[in-house]
């Protein structure tokens, strides 16, 4: 029994390195959202010039759809843009995007000179949207289900590996349950 | 050529840190004496080869050779050349780099003031620290190299951190490391007792100056952090609990446990087993500090550019060092066991309880520190743990330990009795009762329960200390050098705790918008707006304000804090100024300029805070002194050969 | 990775956020709101509370709390807004539930554990004790 506590130290050694080894692989700093599972937050917002005007949270019923939060200012959101582009001209899922704390010259400049992959685009410069939908940082990404509940959200800038894997496979998932 | 050169050192280094290693518990085991002899010269080779790396680096440093990348990631030929140094430290690699010349200097030291000690338990000891070095040498070649080439060079490098010039910041982690370090030498200490299977009291009175010398670097270290974060982050603040600060306090915690209990050790051969395991615990939580700089587990301002490459060798380096060390713990320590005792009352209990608090403080600040993490891994959810939590459980365990800490001083070894102790606090009882009514008097109604509490408690902490040495002059005992730094010790405990609880209830703080000539009353004190005006500094632009502080009338100072826009950055950065006084500081931080010369700003009043960083100098202070204790030193040497011939016997 | 880059960039040249709003209309509706703001985590700088951080989310959060304080929202309800969009991890202060339990109860359990193992080594050593003479330094009160 004595041994025993003496191996305690030791056992606790144990199971702190498989924590920490567990945790070498989590983000510590990425904010889960609260709102996977929960219908999308109602909204109505102007459109960005160049798409179609306005964007509600009506436009999310009946079909799955990607609604993507970006800036002209956010240097991550270049890298994901080419991607985004692609991926809307694939024609798999219908692309919205939200357009957060921005100018809007820069933002219509910004979509003419490098493609816009968004089927609309909503114009939110105080962020007041962005805030329901628990954005903390651009770019982040959620997929929206045909009812309007929110499936997914991914923090950070897409890439060709993260659509192929994450996104595509869940909204083909997402369209075979509403059938 | 010279970069290659510093990695041709670090490799030469890593040899005989091998060397060191192999000869030093190899040739303890078989007891050859040649092979032990050996040990020495090739601890004083390593270090010299590492120091040899480090200079190196900051030769590339100095000379801003862009061709090596850490040069080029962490300096510029703007750089005042003090602050070029200080990059050395500046990032992971260099940082690592200073950890092994740390350890290469302490080992150096060990090894040349250890002439009194036994051959077999010496080359133990620096073999131990020897495993160590060779994990950072490792660590250093495989993964991060500070001697990368950048090729092509760099024409000109990045900027240092604008916020890390400063002399402050620049010496907080050499001091922090030297405490880190040194509590190897402990660590290496107590291993070599349980390879060796033997334990007593001399082997503490070895290994107590050597602890007390990391921990009093440990304490000036964080200090340090504390001092440079009040007055450089802006806002008034100077602990944050964020998970490197604590990652510092808690081999910080476990060290002071570990004085007393080798306190405990030395003079009554007692807790033999547990003061093992306080050494090993207190260099494993610097390794742990280590990771959690480096590794990107946890969310912190202090990390490192993070890789899961260095978390997973840091891991193995702990894994192999703090498991084998607790293996080792596991097999050996139940063998050391004494049969001596002692009654309830006791200065043994008070030792022990401290140890309680101070432990379990340390337990608790670890759960809150790793607990967001246990959530994440176990899928159990996202949350974070901040100050609130720890503040609610560490102060209820620190007022508990402050009122122990002004009684155990005073207690027998081995039996007292309750009256012979209360006839030591008759005077003291009126003087602390006196100061208290004063206390109830002055904060009644002013603070909490909890304030008032604080107050109290670290009052009679202080005049118990003080006390003590009173009472010695009247009884005409020698106050040695030893019971000066303790007292001085506890009365910087004392002192840190009465600025704790005062600066943390009575700060005012006011947010407020002023246009030049409006003014504002704080706590009594008028802080005048005179106007701003541009002012340019070595390598930043900055708008300057004017703020005349006035006090009934008198001018006290005119505060000039800055709103600085480095060369090269883009968002500004606040340059609070302060007025600092031994019983207030007055603290002012520039916000944004809202049109007409206007601007938002913070103007604080902060009472006792200096007494914060007071506190932490006389700590070390005391521990400096307890060091110096020459009857100690001479006790260690002219009874090598008794005790020799005693640990042979006790076996 | 550079957006990680980015993050780290904002959070070590930290900007003091200094309310450059007027005060609300009533002291309590202040004291509210210093209390409040001192309770959400900023996302952005993840160890500063809204109030303390000078990053643009957290000047809209503070807004918001502003905005519904002046709408008469409970302190409570504001609460609730919060962990909505941003979930537990947005509160500086962790709730106690279930998955806390351990945290906010380790302490006092550590403690339970640590006191009893004290008083048992207390008891066994005075069972031990001789009254050897000349073991004891009556007068030393050395440390």
């Amino acid at each position: 029994m004595k041994a025993l506590l003496f191996l305690l130290p030791a056992g606790i050694l144990v199971l702190l390195i498989l924590l920490f080894w567990r945790g070498l692989y989590l983000n510590p700093s990425q904010v889960p959202s609260p709102l996977i599972g929960k219908p999308l937050p109602q909204f109505s917002l102007p459109g960005v010039g160049g798409t179609p005007a306005s964007l509600t949270s009506a436009d999310f019923e009946g079909h799955v759809s990607i609604l993507n939060v970006w800036a002209t200012w956010c240097i991550p959101c270049r890298d994901e843009q080419p991607e985004l582009v692609k991926l809307a001209q694939q024609k798999v899922v219908t692309i919205y995007g939200l357009n957060y704390k921005d100018d809007a010259d820069s933002a219509v400049q910004w979509l003419q000179s490098r493609g816009n992959p968004y089927a609309k685009d909503g114009y939110d410069p105080k962020g007041k949207v962005a805030l329901n939908f628990g954005v903390y940082g651009v770019p982040e990404t959620f997929v929206v289900d045909s009812h309007g509940i929110i499936r997914h959200k991914y923090i950070g800038p897409l890439t060709a590996s993260v659509i192929s894997t994450q996104l595509i496979p869940l909204v083909h998932e997402l369209e075979q349950v509403s059938k | 050529m010279i970069p290659e050169l510093g990695q041709m050192a670090l490799v030469l280094a890593l040899c005989l840190a091998l060397a060191q290693s192999f000869f030093g518990l190899v040739g303890a085991q078989r007891g050859s004496g040649a092979w032990m002899a050996a040990v020495r010269p090739a601890a004083v080779g390593q270090f010299l080869f590492t120091g040899l790396a480090f200079l190196l680096l900051v030769s590339c440093l100095l000379r801003s050779d862009f061709s090596v990348l850490y040069v080029a990631q962490n300096s510029n030929t703007e750089l005042p050349w003090i602050y070029k140094i200080a990059a050395a430290w500046g990032a992971h690699e260099g940082s690592l780099l200073l950890w092994s010349t740390v350890l290469a200097l302490w080992t150096v030291v060990v090894a040349l003031f250890s002439r009194s000690l036994p051959q077999q338990f010496i080359s133990r000891v620096l073999g131990v620290m020897g495993i160590i070095s060779i994990g950072f040498l490792l660590f250093m070649l495989t993964t991060s190299d500070p001697f990368t080439r950048l090729l092509p060079a760099a024409q000109q490098g990045a900027d240092l951190n604008p916020i890390l010039q400063d002399p402050a910041m620049a010496g907080h982690p050499p001091m922090l490391y030297m405490g880190y370090v040194g509590l190897s030498v402990a660590f290496a200490f107590a291993v070599a007792a349980l390879i060796g299977g033997k334990m007593d009291s001399t082997w503490a009175r070895w290994a107590r100056p050597w602890t007390i010398v990391a921990w009093l670097f440990l304490t000036l270290g964080i200090t340090l952090g504390s001092w440079w974060s009040y007055y450089e982050l802006g806002w008034g603040g100077w602990w944050f609990w964020d998970p490197v600060e604590n990652a510092s306090f808690m081999p910080w915690l476990v060290a002071t446990a570990l004085i007393h209990s080798l306190t405990v050790t030395e003079k009554r051969g007692m807790f033999k087993s547990w003061t093992a395991l306080l050494a090993i615990s207190a260099f494993s939580l610097s390794l742990l500090g280590t990771f959690l700089v480096r590794s990107g587990v946890l969310i912190s301002v202090h990390a490192f550019a993070t890789d899961p490459r260095r978390g997973i060798f840091v891991l193995a380096l702990i894994a192999v060092v703090v498991g084998g060390s607790l293996a080792l713990y596991a097999w050996r320590a139940p063998k050391l066991v004494s049969e001596d005792g002692f009654s309830a009352l006791s200065r043994e209990t008070f030792l022990l309880l401290n140890n309680l608090f101070l432990v379990v403080a340390a337990a608790a600040i670890l759960l809150g520190t790793l607990y967001p993490l246990v959530l994440d891994a176990l899928n159990l959810g996202k949350i974070s743990v901040g100050p609130p939590y720890f503040n609610s459980i560490f102060m209820p365990l620190m007022l508990p330990l402050l009122i122990l800490v002004g009684i155990g001083p005073y207690l027998f070894w081995k039996h007292d009795t309750l009256k012979r102790l209360l006839s030591q606090f008759k005077i003291t009882v009126w003087i602390v009762a006196a100061v208290s009514i004063l206390i109830l008097v002055m904060l009644w109604g002013r603070a909490g329960i909890v304030t008032v509490l604080g107050v109290i408690i670290a009052g009679w902490l202080l005049i118990s200390t003080a006390m003590g040495v009173v009472l010695r002059w009247r009884r005409r005992q020698k106050v040695t050098r030893g019971i000066w730094g303790m007292t001085l010790a506890h009365l910087g405990v004392g002192i840190l705790a009465l600025g704790i609880a005062v600066t943390s209830s009575f700060s005012v703080a006011e947010d407020t918008t002023l246009a030049p000539g409006q003014s504002t009353m704080v706590h009594g004190y008028r802080f005048a707006f005179d106007g701003t005006h541009n002012v340019r500094g070595p390598n930043y632009q900055a708008i300057e304000a004017d703020i005349s502080i006035t006090r009934n009338g008198e001018l006290i100072t005119v505060l000039h804090p800055q709103k600085r826009i480095y060369d090269g950055a883009s968002s500004s950065a606040t340059e609070a100024d302060l007025d600092p006084g031994l019983f207030r500081d007055l603290y002012v931080a520039m916000g944004d300029p809202l049109g007409n010369g206007a601007w938002s700003m913070r103007l604080q009043y902060k009472p006792l805070v200096r007494f914060l960083w007071f506190g932490g100098v006389l700590m070390a202070l005391g521990g400096i002194l307890a060091v110096s204790d020459r009857r100690r030193f001479a006790t260690v040497i002219v009874s090598k050969s008794a005790d020799a011939q005693q640990a042979v016997a006790k076996g | 990775m550079r957006y990680i880059a980015l993050l780290m960039l904002l959070v070590t040249i930290p900007a003091l956020a200094v309310d450059s709003e007027p005060a609300l209309p009533n002291a309590a509706l202040q004291q509210r709101y210093e209390l409040l703001t001192h309770q959400f985590r900023c996302l952005v700088c993840q160890n500063e509370t809204i109030a303390e951080s000078g990053a643009g989310l957290a000047a809209d959060l503070r807004a918001q709390v502003r905005q519904q304080l002046i709408a008469g929202k409970s302190n409570e309800q504001i609460k609730q807004y919060m962990v909505a969009r941003y979930g537990d991890f947005v509160l500086f202060k962790p709730p106690w539930q279930p998955n806390t339990w351990l945290l906010w109860g380790g302490p006092l359990l550590l403690l339970c554990i640590g006191a009893f193992v004290v008083i048992n080594v207390v008891r066994r050593k005075t069972q031990l004790v001789r009254t050897s003479p000349g073991e004891v330094n009556g007068d030393d009160l050395k440390p």
